[in-house]
């Protein structure tokens, strides 16, 4: 039996031990006993009982039965010797599974009399839809016969105990049934369960984060190593083409790091004073008619996605201030179509509204006395602004500064579009230069076999990316966090 | 006496004029307050420009140039043999160009002789021709033999021209349509067999090597699988996290530990999701590439941690009577929660999902790691086919070279936007209309 129809059949014994729970909780309220749950607590605990061990079983099963199925066929393929037809013993394993597959699709009269060669049984599995791969041998029929019968015995027995652990978890429920008893205490603690497993998703998704990532920089180093990868200024991967082999490639990161950092930085520039000053002037002079306009304008920038401000870099910006740069020296332009400059000052604008919106809500939270005090003394606006209320913000502005940060190293589609793919190492804004997120992409996009370092380095690109943005992020956080309670 | 008059002396000993630089300082306050004026005029000229130059280029991608032409289904060019009634891959294969050509010959006027005026055609109709008038014989096969009235689609390059985006001044050689076919299009428009008509193919084909037959059909069926996934996976668990955290999670370590996490994750680059995917989902699990489904388990982890701070912050909101008096009257930790605080919180939480969703709709990085950006031409039928998604299909159509494909590109942005822009809108109506001040 597959596990979704096992599934549906555990769940619907569930549903009914809900309703007879419900029923017999209702029917037992005889008004003489105060119950202590309400009736359809009783259902739910029976529902919950009925399906929970099941449910958890059955996904133990399933894993289980898969991994004894690949020893099976292990166990039944010919010994590997230096003429097998097939490359690997992981090929072998996985050529007979797809067999397997396909051989479900045949009717009981075609299986009763399978023909021994692959190639008579090619024809006949194309009929019914089923593409092989070409090299599956003709050894492969009876073991992928015998796999599908293993299967077919694994998925009947384990059905019939998880029916069973389900009907006995009904019935267990169903007797517990008693006006006294704490169906609901029952039914809460499990949702609490529920709701702390939910809650741990984010720890999960971090360790999965740093783990895979681990896992294959640590294959990367053993081809490659740290110091050249972390102390390397050349970077050329050499694109080997799946089976070349042997052509090592440079894996410096030092000019990607490069580019990324001054790519930032020239997006800082923009951002920040613009931002800033946008904030400022919004918290502290803008009429609120002015306010309700350009607020939700401001929004609208910051929810435009970062695609469409790398295509407009790439197609209008780029162009735009090559010509420009063209007619200024009436000859070659000195801004290249794709350059660090462009790069950085559309980033820039995609980070006005961040900064803006940080450093309002920073600005906002400083005390209406200070202002007041400053005001009273006969400060004018701008002078309270610079020397009171920047000031006291400042700890919030220098972790709102370093979110922006690392939002702009960790910025992929602006970059991949409009800064070049050239990994070079230059100081001059108006050339092109590369950063760690378009070699990610650039690796990870090609048709490249996935254990080689041409594949691996962008892992390890990640990771260290991770790295640098978590270090930032932290300590953001805890600056602006240790910031707003100095005020509360 | 002097002449100095009195009032004037006690008024000099009264008020000494001090020179205390109020000029100086009025003028910093002025020049403060322009310097803001001009920090907002800068984003929103930038947001304006940007938003011009993008529908400019990309509105008429919602029109596409048709040549209506009566096509002669001749069973001359689509069955020479004969042998359709045993045969019917015989359908599949036929010349139908050819079809359409002739038809083309006969309206231009043409003679059917004149083999080198014949040959300047070539590049006038579109290939989608083939598949199109093939689709009309495979449906109803008694069409052959018998004329019918067919728009068909102008190649590109011609439709580029019919627009007026091409630059006619250039030399002949130089452009992709000479001056033959010039000709021949205003002739065509004069009579009106050429026109424009609204571009639903942008909305219904998949990837294509030629601009005038591809379009958004797959990507937009991809997003809208994303979303539903991310919908109900990331609202649900969000939600569940949010109201332990904010209702029962006792302050310690752990709760801590869960706390940094989620607000790290927020501002966790979004390419770094791509590569989790890659190596867990597709390596690890051995799941598709290019599929939906993965790339709807990525956007939910992206947008799990957005999620989760908007729903916090809006359980927060709800006044602490409500709880006191859900409590006092005997209701359970849990029942107040559920029956209680999550119905008063609902407006903020949809407010930060909507919000969260728009940001995963305009989400690239990730997907392409996933191998999201695949050639697709059939629509997925599941989310474990391949598909793509908006934003990559964009991003595909910015490394196309032709400036039809450019059109497109603009036109699938402005597409992009309108749907953002409604469920940002949305999310702000929402938020004005059930937000309760307490």
């Amino acid at each position: 039996m597959s596990s979704l129809l096992v599934l549906a059949i555990v769940v619907v014994i569930g549903l009914v031990a809900f309703f007879i729970g419900r029923q017999r909780a209702a029917a037992q309220d005889n008004g003489k006993v105060k119950p202590h749950s309400r009736a359809h607590y009783h259902g739910w605990w029976a529902f919950l009982l009925a399906v929970l061990p099941a449910l958890l079983l059955l996904a133990v099963w399933a894993g289980g039965s898969s991994v004894y199925l690949d020893r099976h066929i292990h166990a039944a393929l010919p010994e590997r010797t230096v003429d097998s037809k097939v490359a690997s013993e992981a090929l072998d394993v996985s050529l007979v599974k797809s067999l397997a597959r396909g051989l479900r699709k045949l009717d009981a009269g075609t299986l009763a009399a399978l023909p021994a060669s692959f190639a008579e049984l090619q024809p006949q599995l194309a009929a019914k839809g089923v593409a092989l791969a070409s090299d599956t041998q003709d050894y492969m029929i009876p073991i992928a016969v015998e796999a599908n019968k293993v299967q077919d015995r694994l998925g009947l027995f384990g059905a019939v105990i998880i029916l069973a652990l389900s009907i006995a978890g009904a019935f267990h429920a169903l007797r517990q049934i008693a006006p006294r008893a704490r169906a609901r205490n029952n039914v809460e603690r499990l949702m609490l369960w529920g709701l702390l497993a939910a809650s741990t998703i984010a720890i999960l998704t971090t360790v999965g984060i740093v783990l895979s990532m681990l896992f294959q920089t640590i294959t990367f180093f053993e081809s490659v190593s740290p110091m050249s990868f972390f102390f390397g200024t050349v970077w050329d991967p050499r694109f080997a083409a799946a089976g070349s082999g042997g052509s090592q490639g440079q894996f410096g990161l030092i000019p990607l790091l490069a580019g990324t950092l001054y790519i930032a930085a020239v997006a800082l520039l923009v951002a920040v004073p613009v931002g800033l000053m946008s904030a400022v002037y919004m918290a502290e002079y803008a009429t609120p008619r002015v306010r309700s306009v350009v607020k939700p304008a401001l929004e609208l920038l910051a929810g435009i996605p970062t695609i469409v401000y790398g295509i407009f870099a790439v197609v209008t910006l780029g162009p735009f201030l090559r010509d420009l740069s063209a007619a200024l020296t009436g000859g070659s332009p000195f801004i290249q179509g794709q350059s660090i400059f462009t790069a950085g000052l559309v980033m820039g604008v995609m980070l006005i509204p961040v900064v803006s919106s940080l450093s309002d809500d920073i600005i906002t939270a400083v005390p209406r006395a200070m202002r007041d005090g400053s005001l009273g003394l006969g400060a004018t606006r701008s002078e309270t602004i610079k020397r009171v209320i920047l000031p006291a913000a400042l700890p919030g502005i220098v972790g709102a500064i370093l979110l922006t940060a690392s939002r702009a190293i960790g910025e992929t589609m602006i970059v991949v579009l409009a800064a070049g793919v050239a990994a070079n190492l230059t100081i001059n804004p108006f050339e092109a230069m590369t950063t760690i997120t378009v070699k990610i992409v650039n690796q990870l996009t090609g048709d490249l076999e996935f254990n080689s370092p041409q594949t691996l380095v962008a892992f390890a690109l990640g990771l260290t990316l991770f790295a640098l943005t978590l270090v930032m992020n932290i300590v953001a956080l805890y600056i602006v966090r240790k910031y707003r309670e100095q005020y509360e | 006496m002097t002449d100095i008059p009195m009032d004037t002396m006690v008024r000099a000993a009264a008020h000494p004029r001090r020179d205390i630089g109020l000029k100086a300082r009025y003028a910093a306050e002025r020049r403060f307050r322009i310097y803001g004026a001009v920090a907002i005029s800068v984003g929103l000229a930038f947001l304006a420009i940007m938003l011009i130059t993008i529908v400019s280029k990309g509105y008429t991608a919602f029109w596409q140039t048709t040549v209506s032409l009566p096509i002669t289904f001749d069973e001359k060019v689509i069955d020479p043999s004969g042998k359709r009634a045993t045969d019917p891959s015989v359908l599949i294969k036929a010349n139908y160009p050819k079809l359409a050509e002739n038809a083309l010959v006969a309206k231009l006027g043409i003679s059917p002789d004149d083999k080198p005026m014949i040959q300047k055609l070539k590049g006038f109709l579109s290939e989608g021709a083939r598949v199109q008038l093939r689709d009309i014989v495979a449906a109803d096969p008694s069409v052959i033999g018998t004329t019918r009235d067919v728009n068909i689609l102008a190649a590109a390059n011609l439709d580029s021209a019919f627009k007026g985006q091409i630059d006619l001044s250039v030399e002949e050689a130089r452009r992709k349509v000479s001056d033959q076919q010039i000709t021949w299009m205003n002739k065509l428009k004069a009579e009106g067999a050429m026109a424009e008509h609204f571009n639903s193919g942008l909305f219904t084909y998949g990837a294509s090597s030629r601009p005038e037959t591809s379009g958004m059909g797959v990507a937009i069926i991809g997003s809208f699988y994303m979303m539903v996934i991310v919908l109900l996976l990331a609202l649900p668990i969000g939600v569940a996290a949010s109201i332990y955290l904010e209702e029962f999670a006792k302050k310690n370590r752990f709760t801590d530990l869960i706390e940094v996490n989620i607000n790290n994750l927020a501002a966790v680059p979004s390419i770094v999701f791509g590569l989790l995917g890659l190596a867990v989902f597709i390596n690890f699990l051995g799941m598709p590439r290019s599929a939906a489904f993965v790339g709807g388990l990525v956007l939910t982890l992206m947008t799990l941690p957005t999620i989760i701070i908007a729903t916090r912050a809006a359980l927060a909101a709800v006044p602490p009577s409500i709880r006191s008096a859900a409590l006092g009257l005997g209701a359970s930790k849990m029942q107040m929660v559920f029956q209680h605080i999550l119905p008063l919180a609902a407006p903020g939480i949809l407010t930060g999902t909507i919000i969260g969703l728009a940001r995963a709709l305009g989400e690239t990085a990730p997907l392409l790691l996933i191998g999201m950006v695949a050639f697709v031409a059939d629509s997925p039928k599941t989310p474990f086919d391949p598909a793509t998604a908006l934003p990559v299909q964009i991003y595909m159509w910015a490394n196309e070279a032709e400036r039809a494909f450019v059109e497109r590109m603009s036109g699938a942005i402005i597409i992009l936007l309108v749907f953002l822009m409604a469920m940002n809108i949305t999310a702000i109506v929402l938020r004005r209309r059930f937000e309760r001040r307490w």
